[in-house]
């Protein structure tokens, strides 16, 4: 059986709440200690956006497997005021909250594979994986 | 109350209790009150119906009686939804003696109306209680959290510690500000060792948090040391693409005290024997 869990952000313990499943779902999967950070500290990155950026959303964490590799993906949704220019923000330094605007450059790579939806006004979800090696 | 009904609740006080544990029972395998042994569950139940008649006996919401009983379950833990549902039985059954003492629509109606606010003020002023003190342990859990939060620990002259350990939110950031800028100029600190060995994650706002710190302390004359960075956190850090560059930092606490020291033109030499 696949595990799944969702952690819903709307308080800075959310983001407590699913960094913990998600080490929690990593070490499970088999995910060294390093990679348990990568994976952790997307989360972590992800998770702050949301609370940040759209007050609100939701974190899901599940293990995947696709021809033959296994791995963990982590889908970051929320219904807030979405991303105006998808370039931009993945540029590194920007930010506007006075940020480092590291977070999404960062999540691309501590993870190995990435990818943001975002409709202005209807909200962002931002899906990336880890695979196992 | 009016007379009549309290009346028909103390002439039948001996069934209203039989009835109320029986019915107080079923909440027995709720898992907030599992933990809790059968003696102590009845002996405790039993107690709180006479407290809860002994109001109507005298005639008084707030007994002094019940308050004190109510603030025991509080320190020993008890759920207010016990309480909260212990009241509404308590509602049920007597109304129940009412239903069989009266076949007058009226007068039934009047005397139940007459129980529910008795037993709403009850709920009222219980829940209160509770709330009350769940507050202020909340609170005082707050001040120990806060108090734990982010000291910072002189160890040498001018070389001062501060062991983070857990995660960070913006409420501690700011604690770490406040009393690193305080710290520094309370012990004349040169130099500032900021210890991450216990963070478990280091993510773009904690390292912006201690950036920053560290630029403050720069400003009020001091320097800062990052250390006990773990070898998965300096690769997650490498990988936000966080420049450290122009932030020292060492591997363990020790080997930053060591540098500390010789930065204020000291060093450890061990003696011969
Ligand atoms: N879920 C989101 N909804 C709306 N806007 C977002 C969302 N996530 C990110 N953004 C926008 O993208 C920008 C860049 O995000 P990124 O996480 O890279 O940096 P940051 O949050 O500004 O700073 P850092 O993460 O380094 O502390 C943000 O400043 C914000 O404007
Ligand atoms: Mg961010």
């Amino acid at each position: 059986m696949q595990v799944q869990t969702h952690v819903d952000i709307n308080s800075e313990w959310g983001i407590v709440a699913a960094r913990q499943a998600g080490r929690k779902l990593a070490r499970e999967i088999g995910f060294g200690s390093v990679d348990q950070a990568r994976i952790t500290t997307a989360i972590s990155e992800l998770a702050r956006n949301i609370y940040l950026y759209a007050n609100q959303g939701q974190i899901k964490i599940e293990e995947v497997t696709e021809s033959g590799k296994r791995g963990m993906k982590i889908i970051a949704s929320d219904e807030g005021p979405g991303i105006k220019d998808l370039r931009r923000v993945m540029e590194d330094g920007f930010t506007t909250s006075g940020g480092l605007g590291a977070g999404l450059p960062g999540v691309k790579r501590l993870m190995d594979e990435f990818g943001i939806e975002s409709e202005q006004d209807e909200g962002t979800v931002i899906t990336t994986i880890k695979w196992l090696r | 109350m009016i007379p009549k009904v309290r009346e028909n609740i103390l002439q039948h006080q001996d069934l209203i209790i039989e009835d109320w544990m029986q019915q107080i029972e079923k909440f027995r395998t709720d898992e907030s009150l599992q933990s809790i042994s059968a003696s102590v569950y009845e002996s405790t139940s039993r107690d709180f119906v006479h407290k809860l008649l002994l109001t109507v006996e005298e005639n008084e919401v707030s007994d002094e009686k019940l308050n004190q009983f109510v603030e025991r379950l509080i320190q020993m833990g008890w759920p207010l939804n016990y309480i909260t549902r212990g009241l509404q039985e308590f509602r049920k059954v007597s109304v129940k003696v009412i239903f069989q003492e009266t076949d007058n629509n009226e007068d039934q109606f009047r005397m139940i109306e007459e129980i529910e606010e008795w037993v709403d003020e009850i709920v009222n002023l219980l829940v209160n209680q509770y709330s009350g003190s769940w507050e202020n342990t909340v609170f005082l859990q707050k001040m120990a959290l806060k108090e734990l939060s982010a000291p910072l620990i002189p160890v040498f002259e001018n070389i001062s510690v501060m062991p983070l350990v857990g995660t960070i939110d913006t409420e501690r950031a700011k604690l770490i500000m406040e009393n690193l800028l305080d710290g520094v100029i309370e012990h004349r600190s040169q130099v500032v060792l900021i210890d991450i060995t216990g963070v478990p994650v280091v993510d773009t706002m904690v390292a912006h948090h201690i950036i920053q710190a560290s630029e403050a302390v720069r400003l009020v004359g001091a320097q800062c040391i990052l250390v006990g960075i773990r070898p998965e956190i300096a690769q997650t850090i490498v990988n936000l693409g966080i420049d450290l560059g122009k932030f020292p930092t060492k591997s363990t606490l020790k080997k930053g005290v060591e540098t500390a020291l010789r930065m204020t033109k000291r060093d450890i030499v061990e003696l011969e024997s």
